[in-house]
């Protein structure tokens, strides 16, 4: 972990709790967890379905709000801030992708990927809109509706999207859940390129250790804890820790949550 | 299938409900409306038939006794004398008879001595006889005090007495117009039509020595009898029975024919009333009809990967049509009823503005009546099913494999054929309109039909064929206009206003449907304001042209006045000349007491030597100076009667004396003069009895017409009955009655545009459900609260400008169209830019307000479930 000391931290979450109902009806799906996000990291958090990381997710990326605990992003707590701010924020110091429904059916490719800077008026950064869509090979396609484009292009339009008010972090959300390999491929590559080529912080939420295998390091949650991670993993490693945790939690669960 | 549809009808309540209040407004208000006529038909038929006796006895020239006593110039000029009244008691057949002494041009003045209005309907003098009404009862029923005794006494009705501030024991002040001008008596009762109320009418009643000497300066003639039947004896035997003793120029009538000679009178203006409020009411259905069309075409819309589940588990077609049919049959039936109940409510509402007007309307007789809510239903059900067919055969066209598909967006439909067909029905709509411009033909159609000639019919067909083509295809039409308002938004308020343009577009059949609701409603008020203003601008020129005397005096209500305020204006320091005209009634040729339906009623305007000096008539023959002995005629009556300059008419005025003038000049129609004009002298020789119609006032010379126009005022400030005014108050007086009439139509075509509202308020709301997901997103990524606020009013805005823009162009374009028919009257065209504007910005208003609801739900929704929703 001599690494992880030298980097900035990104984003934090201490001791987040998230409940949902009540008394016998209570569903913990975050119960306790505590993570640092690294600035110029690609992280992937991974976990079997009903682990919380989506919850996990939506939490950092001020889209929900714990229960309990502190989310820091970009050196602000996100829990004392009311609607106006956290919107401010998120269009300002966070990009997002989606896995499906990413972009505004109404508006051009070129007018998706400057939407959050033009809802906050402001102008792109003309040499960086030139780089990030030249990544994300797009240039022929920015006149398009999204309707004209295939699934894996809607996916790369969403990521220059993400990426172009350069944010301090870019949360996606299963972004090749919809895809077929090749797009997935397409789409995978432009995001690690996008943390190695343009030093952006990327934590993206998957269930695929094909997705995870691209990532600097991998986060194992599991009924709402982190019970593992690994960094600069294998395919391979992935795919064993991930049927370790899918067997440990259906043989050991009861006995987890009596914990 | 059933619980389904109920199912869903209780899961979308809110959206259900919106919809529902389009059709609960509409047949509110025709359920309003048929129960209000139904109530002004009963006021009237029970007060035609609670006063009117087994049979009557009336001059032989006079369609009804109602007549006779409204005519300008007081009663009959034929009275009957005590003793023809004797012979008819002496009759078998008659149980009593009783002399009815009737006059009119009376007024009572409030406590400050101000004329009490009467606002149209009839002031009715008369006297008490006590005689029973055709079905035995009293023909007026006492509320309070007793009857009058003596010529110093009176019996008011109770809403006379109370706008004038009188109760029983005050003294009431009359005004007389002719003779003596004030008159006090005692108050000594208040009584009504049998039945209650007298819709309007002001009743004096008196007893028969104080009719008589207030009408027949105290003779004891009678204007009429009142005649009972004696026991077994039907109308008809009393009639013929009274025929046989009466004199020459009198004729006994069974009750029955004058109840129905009265019905048929008084059936016109109520047929105008009931015919001018189901307009609106049609109208209000037609805008609900939109709504309920549209608002099923989106839930249909929505649900259209339930619906192919359905089918993908077997359901038919058919199934799915009778499934939304239903859904829309029950939605219907609990909006009719809600709708039937408000609609009963409304007719309260008219009941009560009416009565502000002076209409009185017994609020028992505003009830629903069994073919009232048997139409109200049916007109309800039959539209919402009717508007609900379409979005259902759509329903049932959603194939299965739609449900396995992940993108639930509807097919583009073509719209080719719509809009062509639209386009040809707005083309012929068009040309309907413009016919009187190109020319009406004038062939005959199979079956004897005639073309109609009229040219506001054509352009009124016209103009709502093209109405409701323009409404059809609004998608089409409205692009040009949609996407300039969305270039301004986006211009105006950066992406959240592009945004907000672009959703407008998304769906251009819906947000036309949407629009064309308001569309109709602002057509009509932008018609009609073009008609209003080019009328008021054609009474402005009028006036201008043919208003030539520095004032004129004359009464509100057109009711002559005596000589002796003309006399007294002579006297004032200021005044040059007093120019008096009277009208008085005749009949042209000679008067024909055998068949009185022969003769040819007309009103002589008397004049005197000034008349042609300070007006400037259009001479068409000879010239416009008439002498005693002389005639002015118009062209119109002049060709009407083929009379030639020269030629000698007969005329028989009320005394039965003849005037026999030689034509001096034709002139062409004015607002100076009646069609027949002659001297005053003329009418003073017939025996007319000498009163002013109005006076035409010169100033001398130098005098400040402020100053004289003040002390005249003061000189008829005792004198409720005329007014002094000047050019601009003239016009002023006649523009107030055409804005009352402007305001009334826009009070009633709110309505329609209150559906709008709520048909925008709709489609919003809907839009908002159906694109959660897209707000969310744009929530995700920064779109604040504000902005998402600002997106929806904005999308609202442009659905509603669209409506206005479209509305506002057939408006001015049918209303120009309009006034070109009718230019015969509407002399000048005008169109208010002014006022247009004004509803342009109301239709601006319209659209923030139509937002408010959805925008503030869309803030509402949680952005974590807006993106999470599947």
């Amino acid at each position: 972990m001599t690494d992880a000391d030298r980097l900035e931290i990104a984003a934090q979450a201490i001791d987040l709790r998230k409940t949902y109902g009540k008394g016998a009806a209570e569903v913990r799906a975050l119960d306790g967890v505590s993570l640092d996000l690294y600035a110029g990291q690609f992280t992937a958090i991974m976990g079997p379905s009903g682990s919380g990381k989506s919850t996990l997710m939506h939490c950092l990326a001020a889209l929900d709000k714990p229960t309990t605990g502190e989310v820091i992003v970009g050196g602000r707590k996100l829990g004392k801030l009311r609607d106006r701010r956290l919107t401010a924020l998120r269009r300002d110091k966070i990009g997002f992708v989606f896995q499906a429904f990413n972009l505004v059916p109404t508006l051009t490719a070129q007018e998706n990927i400057l939407l959050p800077l033009s809802l906050a008026r402001k102008k792109p950064d003309p040499g960086w809109f030139d780089q990030v869509i030249d990544t994300v090979d797009l240039r022929p396609r920015l006149k398009h509706k999204p309707s004209e484009l295939s699934g894996g292009q809607q996916q790369r339009v969403a990521c220059a999207r993400a990426l172009v008010s350069k944010p301090d972090i870019v949360f996606a959300d299963e972004p090749t859940g919809n895809l077929d390999s090749t797009s997935a491929a397409q789409v995978l590559d432009f995001l690690r390129r996008s943390v190695d080529d343009l030093g952006q912080t990327i934590v993206m939420v998957s269930h695929d250790p094909v997705a995870a295998s691209y990532c600097d390091r991998v986060v194992f949650l599991a009924d709402g804890r982190i019970v593992d991670e690994l960094a600069k993993p294998s395919r391979e490693e992935i795919l064993g820790h991930m049927s370790d945790l899918q067997s440990r939690a259906m043989g050991l669960a009861p006995i987890g949550e009596g914990v | 299938m059933l619980r389904l549809t109920l199912r869903n009808l209780a899961a979308h309540k809110v959206r259900l409900l919106m919809s529902t209040l389009a059709i609960v407004l509409g047949v509110a208000f025709l359920a309003g409306v048929l129960t209000f006529s139904h109530g002004l038909d009963r006021t009237f038929s029970g007060i035609i038939n609670g006063s009117t006796p087994d049979g009557q006895v009336r001059p032989t020239n006079s369609a009804t006794a109602t007549e006779a006593a409204a005519r300008p110039g007081g009663g009959s000029a034929a009275m009957l004398r005590p003793e023809a009244i004797e012979r008819l008691r002496t009759l078998p057949e008659v149980a009593r008879a009783d002399g009815v002494v009737q006059g009119a041009g009376l007024y009572v003045l409030d406590t400050d001595d101000k004329l009490v209005s009467s606002s149209g309907a009839p002031t009715l003098a008369f006297n008490h006889t006590g005689s029973p009404n055709l079905l035995g009862e009293p023909m007026l029923e006492l509320h309070e005090g007793r009857w009058a005794d003596t010529q110093k006494e009176i019996v008011l009705d109770e809403g006379t007495a109370e706008k004038a501030g009188y109760r029983v024991g005050d003294s009431v002040t009359l005004i007389a117009p002719q003779g003596e001008t004030k008159r006090r008596v005692t108050l000594t009762g208040i009584a009504a039509f049998n039945g209650g109320g007298t819709a309007g009418a002001q009743l004096l009643v008196f007893s028969t020595a104080g009719a008589q000497n207030l009408f027949t300066e105290g003779k004891d003639v009678y204007s009429a009898v009142s005649l009972t039947a004696a026991d077994g004896v039907s109308q008809k035997e009393l009639a013929a029975a009274a025929n046989t003793v009466l004199p020459k120029g009198f004729e006994a009538v069974t009750g029955d024919k004058v109840v129905a000679e009265s019905e048929d009178a008084i059936g016109d203006f109520l047929d105008v009333i009931s015919v001018f409020l189901i307009v609106f009411a049609v109208i209000a259905v037609i805008v609900g009809a939109f709504i309920i069309v549209n608002t099923f075409s989106i839930l249909i819309a929505q649900r259209s990967r339930q619906l192919a589940l359905l089918r993908a588990l077997g359901a038919s077609r058919r199934q799915i049509t009778t499934s939304v049919l239903f859904e829309a049959l029950v939605m219907a039936l609990v909006a009719a009823t809600i709708g039937v109940l408000a609609g009963w409510g409304l007719a309260h509402g008219l009941a009560a503005a009416f009565r502000q007007a002076g209409l009185e309307i017994a609020s028992d007789v505003l009830v629903l009546t069994p073919r009232t809510i048997w139409i109200s239903y049916a007109v309800g059900v039959c539209v919402t099913l009717a508007a609900a067919l379409l979005p259902s055969r759509r329903a049932a066209k959603v194939p299965p494999v739609a449900a396995m598909r992940e993108d639930t967006q509807p097919p583009v439909r073509s719209a080719v054929l719509r809009t062509s067909v639209g386009l040809v029905l707005l083309a012929v709509g068009l040309v309907l309109a413009a016919m009187p411009r190109i020319g009406i033909p004038e062939i005959s159609l199979p079956g004897g039909f005639d073309v109609p000639t009229s040219p506001a019919l054509w352009v009124g067909v016209g103009a709502g064929v093209s109405i409701l083509s323009v409404a059809w295809i609004s998608a089409f039409l409205g692009r040009p206009v949609l996407a300039a308002l969305r270039t301004v938004s986006g211009t105006v308020f950066g992406m959240t206003g592009k945004l907000a343009g672009q959703n407008a577009m998304r769906d251009p059949r819906r947000t036309g449907a949407t629009a064309s609701a308001l569309m109709i409603g602002l057509a009509l008020v932008s018609l009609i304001g073009v008609l209003a203003a080019s009328m008021n601008a054609s009474i402005t020129d009028v006036v201008e042209e043919q208003f030539k005397p520095d004032l004129v005096v004359q009464s509100p209500t057109f009711t002559p006045f005596p000589t002796s305020i003309g006399d007294e204006m002579e006297t004032v320091e200021g005044v040059a000349t007093v120019s008096r005209s009277q009208i008085a009634q005749a009949v042209v040729g000679k008067l024909d007491l055998q068949n009185p339906k022969k003769n040819e009623a007309a009103f002589l305007f008397g004049v005197d030597e000034h008349l042609s000096k300070i007006y400037d008539l259009e001479v068409l023959e000879g010239s416009d100076d008439v002498k005693p002995g002389q005639v002015l005629v118009t062209d119109e009556v002049a060709k009407e009667h083929k009379w030639r300059l020269g030629d000698r008419i007969d005329l028989t005025v009320r005394s039965g004396r003849q005037l026999h003038p030689q034509i001096s000049g034709i002139i062409a129609e004015s607002q100076v003069t009646g069609e027949i004009t002659v001297r005053i002298e003329d009418l003073v020789a017939a025996k007319v009895p000498r009163e002013d119609a109005s006076l035409s006032i010169v100033l001398a010379r130098g005098a400040d017409p402020a100053v004289v126009h003040d002390r005249l005022d003061k000189l008829v400030e005792d004198r409720p009955v005329v007014a002094v005014q000047d050019k601009d108050e003239f016009a002023e007086s006649i523009k107030g009655q055409v804005n009352q009439l402007l305001y009334m139509i826009y009070g009633l075509l709110a309505l329609a545009i209150v559906i709008a509202v709520i048909g925008i308020v709709n489609t919003l709301g809907l839009s908002v459900i159906e694109r959660t997901r897209e707000i969310g997103l744009l929530r995700a990524i920064g779109l604040s609260r504000g902005q998402l606020r600002r997106m929806i009013t904005l999308e609202s805005v442009t659905i509603a400008v669209l409506g206005a823009v479209l509305g506002l162009a057939l408006g001015v374009l049918f209303g120009v169209l309009l006034r070109d028919a009718l230019r015969d009257d509407l002399t000048s065209l005008w169109v208010p830019l002014d006022q247009l504007a004004v509803f342009l910005g109301i239709a601006v208003v319209v659209g923030v307000l139509a937002a408010l609801l959805p925008a503030i739900r869309a803030g509402r929704e949680d952005v974590l479930k807006a993106i999470a929703t599947e």
